[in-house]
């Protein structure tokens, strides 16, 4: 495999509730964009915090960018992120959060107007935090996380609260950074967005890694399947039933059946359902995509 | 080291410098040195006392080279208060807001990031106590003449030994005080428990105790730093004061510092 950028090997943190994250093993090379996905609570948060020496693993090793998480002075210069959500002091404007971060870090104080160029936040910069809506928080986060000129970039749902406009331009930001050669490790519950961005994936399901590998990978390994709608919702598992005594796996999900299956046999199964007197209104075979993958491999089924 | 403890020296002081903070701060300061300055000298003649308790302060002890301090040597205890307020707030608002993730990334040095802020709102007692000090005794003169009160002494080279003295004195009293703050905003975490704990144990607790059984004023802490900064009592030595509240400044830190460097931030 090429360089790592992280790389984290039986990580795991145990609190007295339970285990946070349980024995994780993943690596992300250098130079790549990483989703990093999993339902609420299943420790993506508490993983990050490891990475940035935050919180002490229980248990396990890891590294980023070569460096044992044991020492995160090693590293930590070179890397950006926002934890959970960005967190500033609400008394002093964007530009001035963003100097005591500039001066606490030791980069130089004109990359802070640079920044607030770049995330678009130029002309509010010299207003207070308080007064700033989520999406312009969310922009001064970013900000805050790229002001090392990250090698890597750790960002915890950096889309929150951003609006379609604003979704795009972080995807475009990420992109970019991605193609200078920033690593870029990123959780998001906007699937469909990592989905556009994201070379690499780890999975997370109650603090286990179910999927660490490249994107593609991960649609290889998975059937594709078809949408299903039926003119009386009653008959949805019916259709479950037809499906499942052909040997195909199938579950309702927000009143739409998902049935696994190649394209050419929705014609077989439109006929079945005919012969059993439900009428289909819908029948879209579909590729893998990473929102079924997901619901399919954390179980996180509606 | 150093260089990262500079660093985060002036990364404090960025937000201890902000108009609403310092300039309130220093406004209270400014009430405060006004008004214990000018009930001292215009209750002078006051059945009732013109200092700290009742305690009648006459001409003639303000005329002694330690009068041009007097008043600002009695403020100390509630510049104390203030600055375990600020002290307290700065800590425990980087918990409380979540700051405290973003200063641990770009200085994961824990012990750094406690010195560097320790230092700053050192400098920011500083300025504090100087503030006090020149409203205080600059009130003290201006009222002097008014009431009689001879300061042929107060600026001759015992007096000026005695302004120093005192500086020195109520400022080691204000950084105890806030040590105590910054320490409760690490044990507790939110600057509402903390400075309410503080102010709680200075104000209520000490002052019950002590009139309960006054034996155990010589041990309260708050007790021993404003002896700190009237130069020491008739009843509290000023070496007992400034070791014993020593010991438990020292100790306070020692647990903030095991507190600080060990615990997850998890929040």
């Amino acid at each position: 495999m090429a360089e790592l950028a992280i790389s984290v090997s039986d990580l795991s943190k145990k609190y007295d509730s339970g285990l946070a994250v349980s024995h994780s093993n993943f690596q992300v090379p250098l130079g790549t964009i990483c989703g990093f996905v999993g339902p609420n609570g299943a420790g993506k948060t508490t993983t990050i915090r490891m990475l940035l020496g935050l919180i002490s693993p229980t248990g396990g090793s890891g590294e980023i960018l070569g460096q044992s998480i044991k020492s995160p002075e090693k590293y930590l210069s070179q890397v950006g992120a926002m934890i959970e959500g960005p967190a500033f002091y609400p008394a002093l404007s964007g530009a001035e959060n963003l100097k005591v971060l500039a001066t606490l870090g030791g980069f130089p104080l004109e990359r802070v107007d640079q920044l607030l160029e770049q995330v678009g936040l130029a002309e509010r910069g010299k207003s207070k935090y308080k007064t700033y809506s989520l999406g312009m928080k969310q922009r001064l986060g970013i900000a805050a996380a790229l002001l090392p000129n990250p090698k890597l970039l750790i960002l915890d749902e950096p889309t929150n609260g951003l609006d379609p406009e604003g979704i795009q331009e972080i995807r475009q930001l990420l992109r970019k950074l991605a193609d200078d050669g920033t690593t870029v490790f990123v959780s998001s519950h906007l699937l469909s967005e990592l989905e556009i961005i994201s070379e690499y994936l780890v999975m997370l399901r109650k603090g286990e890694v179910v999927f660490a590998g490249a994107m593609q990978d991960l649609f290889d390994a998975q059937q594709p399947f078809m949408l299903v709608k039926t003119d009386n919702s009653n008959d949805l598992p019916k259709v479950i039933s037809i499906a499942e005594s052909a040997g195909h796996r199938a579950h309702i999900r927000d009143g739409v059946a998902h049935i696994e299956g190649p394209a050419e046999w929705a014609g077989v199964l439109n006929k079945l359902a005919f012969d059993a007197g439900i009428l289909l209104t819908q029948l879209s075979p579909q590729l893998p995509n990473l929102e079924e993958t997901f619901f399919e491999m954390t179980g996180d089924q509606k | 080291m150093i260089g990262s403890i500079k660093r985060v020296f002036f990364a404090e002081w960025r937000k201890l410098r902000r108009p609403t903070l310092l300039l309130g701060t220093l406004g209270a300061v400014a009430f405060f040195s006004v008004l214990v300055s000018s009930l001292l000298f215009l209750m002078i003649d006051s059945p009732n006392g013109n200092g700290d308790r009742g305690i009648r302060i006459t001409r003639e002890m303000l005329a002694l080279p330690s009068g041009a301090t007097q008043s600002f040597s009695s403020i100390g205890n509630l510049l104390g208060i203030i600055a375990l307020c600020v002290f307290a707030a700065q800590t425990a608002q980087e918990y409380s807001l979540g700051t405290l993730r973003n200063l641990l990334v770009r200085q994961p040095g824990r012990i750094r990031l406690l010195v560097g802020k320790l230092a700053s709102m050192k400098i920011f007692a500083v300025i504090m106590t100087l503030v006090s000090a020149v409203i205080s005794i600059g009130v003290s003169y201006a009222l002097a003449g008014g009431k009689n009160v001879d300061t042929a002494l107060w600026f001759n080279s015992d007096g000026r030994l005695e302004i120093a003295k005192t500086l020195l004195n109520v400022f080691i009293s204000i950084l105890g005080f806030g040590i105590i703050g910054m320490v409760l905003g690490i044990l507790l975490r939110s600057p509402i428990s903390s400075i309410s704990l503080g102010v709680l144990w200075l104000l209520i607790v000490e002052n019950i105790v002590g009139a309960v059984k006054s034996s155990t004023l010589e041990w309260l802490p708050g007790n021993q730093l404003a002896t700190i900064a009237v130069g020491g009592t008739e009843t509290i030595s000023y070496t007992h004061a400034l070791s014993l509240s020593g010991l438990y400044v020292g100790i306070a830190l020692v647990i903030a510092t095991i507190l600080f460097t060990r615990r997850d931030v998890a929040n």
